[in-house]
């Protein structure tokens, strides 16, 4: 029996929480205050380093949605859920980088809608900027869930009280941090995450009795009846079958590859605002490119930190591997039951004596703080540029749309802890997420790569191949079996995973197929006005830097996005 | 380049450092003096976090400072 609450943190623990914060805070002041220091603060900043740049790309995605999730997945499918990394990111990052990012940095564009505006005006340029907001106030929610669940196991809070709280933190660290001080809050944060879950892994690893004890005990534990995968599907990444719930190999690699690998993660990777900002705004093109190539390295190296301790819990902590072999156990986090998203904070409890504790503890809160921020700073600048200054109060001061801003963040953490309240009816958070990046990435990669590629593509191909795409994947995730749990119909024999990479794989090509469609019974822009925005009519000189062919091969994106490409292949070939 | 300023405390691995390092003498303490914990962890385990964490600490701070930003008219660069 534990007591009220699920981890029993001491005061150091407390000291090591409340460092973290005078840092975080601290950044803050200094960058909101403007100090004399603080030209040398944003100097600085223009002048940083690329590797600091790329780890500040994979920290606004290494949110706890990531790192709950993902353990999640590791406890409940073992080794599969690899894909989600060296399938689901790593391909699709370095094509922004060798491919993409040219486009979007050469244009000057301020934000991916303006993009779409820019090139398809103002139908798909709505669509997108409102999909957009919209997926950041659920995902700001879905974060604001998890974070509720910690402080609720960390203090034995009410859930809907911690959420309260919780949401309330997060709009202070917003108004007080702001925008200026991200990019070092997001640095910070992936260290003292890394710090967090390194010493949770290896002391896991410790008690099963490293990789092959893991192995024997996850063998042992598949044997029993009411286990729902075979040893051999979560000891190999591939076919991954029990990910996607095909009983077809092929069909499983088919999914995983063109479902996931293709469709979901370049729509997610290359589309998204929130992480292409980060290149957006670096200083030149070749800096802009190696943004998410240098991410890519750390990205590759996450999922032994956050996949393997998922596996370690479901063998070695109790309540987990009881819920594995079907069974069900009162409490957790969200208080209605554990659920494989307990999986980090029941080793958290079991492995680390108070002082990792806390380091641990921070670096959940610290993932949650910066997740749901970059959410809500993200649906901040959507609203007020894209949004309101363009269609409906337009031609105001600055002051104005700044106020807006400010408005408008009030409100999205309003709305995000309605969003929590409903992210707690899924049993996997990664499932709905998956939902939700099939409607609206998946038709959206589709539009970029044929309006990029495709100087006949028209307006209203834009905006119609967006929609129909969106609604096609919801239509899918209605008919299947339990995308949207119990409104699901189950018409389609689909479940998990698979029905989110089949409606996503729809989306794509409904997208793809009515955009080419379209386009040639509508009336296309001017080639004059698609100057850097469609390939044909960019000059090759207006997309790599000059200067870059001198530079060392480490410092040139294209050299290091094959070493990246080679290091995942060889990790595929091993698990 | 007649301004030559680095960037101070305000470069990200001096903050890293600081935090890191801080961390780590914070978890060797409690290595040292703490007895107790939940039921089932090894306060040992702290003797290796937090050795660990320190010297990752002053790894960032003397990196900072062997190759400072330096802050000129034109940012450069430098890594």
């Amino acid at each position: 029996m534990y007591s009220l609450t699920l981890i029993q943190a001491s005061w150091i623990d407390y000291v090591i929480i409340a460092l973290y914060f005078a840092f975080v805070l601290g950044i803050g002041v200094v960058a909101s205050r403007g100090v004399s220091d603080s030209v040398d603060f944003f100097l600085s900043g223009r002048s940083l380093p690329a590797w600091v740049t790329g780890l500040a790309f994979i920290s606004a995605n290494l949110g706890a949605v990531e790192i709950m999730g993902m353990s999640a997945n590791g406890a409940q499918y073992g080794l599969p859920s690899v894909h989600y990394f060296w399938i689901g990111a790593i391909p699709a990052m370095l094509f922004l980088g060798v491919v993409m990012m040219p486009f979007y940095y050469g244009s000057k564009v301020r934000s991916v809608p303006e993009f779409m505006l820019r090139r398809f005006g103002p139908g798909a340029h709505l669509v997108n900027a409102i999909s957009f907001a919209i997926a950041q106030l659920l995902i700001a929610g879905i974060n604001l869930y998890l974070l509720g669940a910690i402080v609720h196991a960390l203090l034995g809070w009410p859930l809907w009280l911690a959420l309260i709280v919780a949401a309330l933190i997060v709009l202070s660290y917003i108004t007080l941090g702001g925008l200026r001080a991200a990019i070092y809050n997001e640095v910070l944060q992936f260290f003292v995450i890394v710090a967090a879950l390194t010493p949770l892994t290896i002391i896991g690893l410790h008690r099963v009795g490293g990789w092959d004890g893991l192995k024997d005990k996850i063998t042992e534990a598949a044997s029993h009846p009411g286990a729902s995968s075979t040893a051999a599907q979560q000891l190999h990444s591939w076919p991954g079958t029990n990910l996607t719930g095909f009983s077809s190999d092929l069909l499983s690699i088919i999914g995983i590859v063109f479902g996931l690998g293709f469709v979901l993660s370049f729509g997610y990777w290359t589309t998204n605002f929130v992480e292409v900002q980060r290149a957006m705004a670096s200083q030149s093109i070749t800096a802009a490119r190696s943004t998410p190539i240098i991410g890519a390295f750390p990205k590759i190296f996450i999922p032994f930190i956050t996949i393997l301790p998922g596996m370690i819990a479901a063998v070695l902590i109790t309540e987990i591997s009881k819920i594995k072999a079907g069974g069900t156990v009162p409490g957790g986090s969200s208080g209605d039951g554990v659920t494989f998203n307990d999986s980090l904070i029941f080793m958290m409890r079991d492995l680390l004596p108070n002082g990792l504790l806390g380091v641990a503890i921070t670096g959940l809160l610290a993932s949650f703080m910066a997740g749901m921020a970059a959410n809500i700073s993200a649906f901040n600048t959507v609203l007020s540029y894209d949004l309101w200054e363009r269609y409906i109060v337009k031609d105001r001061s600055d002051a104005y749309y700044l106020r807006i801003g400010r408005l408008a963040t009030v409100a999205a953490t309003v709305i995000a802890i309605f969003t929590a309240s409903l992210a707690s009816n899924f049993s996997n958070i990664m499932n709905y997420l998956q939902t939700l990046f099939g409607f609206f990435n998946a038709p959206l990669f589709a539009t970029f790569i044929v309006g990029m590629f495709w100087k006949r593509m028209t307006a209203t191909a834009g905006w119609v191949g967006l929609v129909s795409g969106t609604l096609s994947a919801i239509v899918v995730a209605f008919l299947s079996k339990d995308a949207f749990g119990s409104w699901s119909t189950g018409t389609l024999n689909l479940s998990g995973q698979g029905a989110s990479f089949v409606a996503a794989g729809a989306a794509f090509v409904v997208d793809l197929v009515l955009s080419i469609v379209v386009s040639l019974f509508t009336q296309p822009k001017p080639a004059e006005e698609l100057t850097g925005l469609v390939y044909s009519e960019t000059p090759r000189s207006s997309l790599v830097d000059a200067d870059a062919v001198d530079y060392p091969w480490y410092r040139r994106p294209v050299p290091l996005a094959g070493v990246a490409l080679v290091l995942v292949i060889i990790l595929n070939v091993i698990f | 380049m007649s301004e030559r300023k680095t960037a101070g405390f305000f470069d990200i691995r001096n903050v890293i450092g600081a935090l890191l390092g801080l961390y780590g003498v914070i978890l060797l303490l409690t290595a040292a003096f703490h007895s107790g914990g939940p039921k089932g962890t090894d306060n040992s385990d702290n003797w290796w976090g937090g050795a660990a964490l320190l010297l990752t600490g002053v790894i960032f701070l003397a990196w900072a400072k062997l190759r400072p930003i330096v802050v000129a008219d034109q940012p450069s660069q430098d890594s």
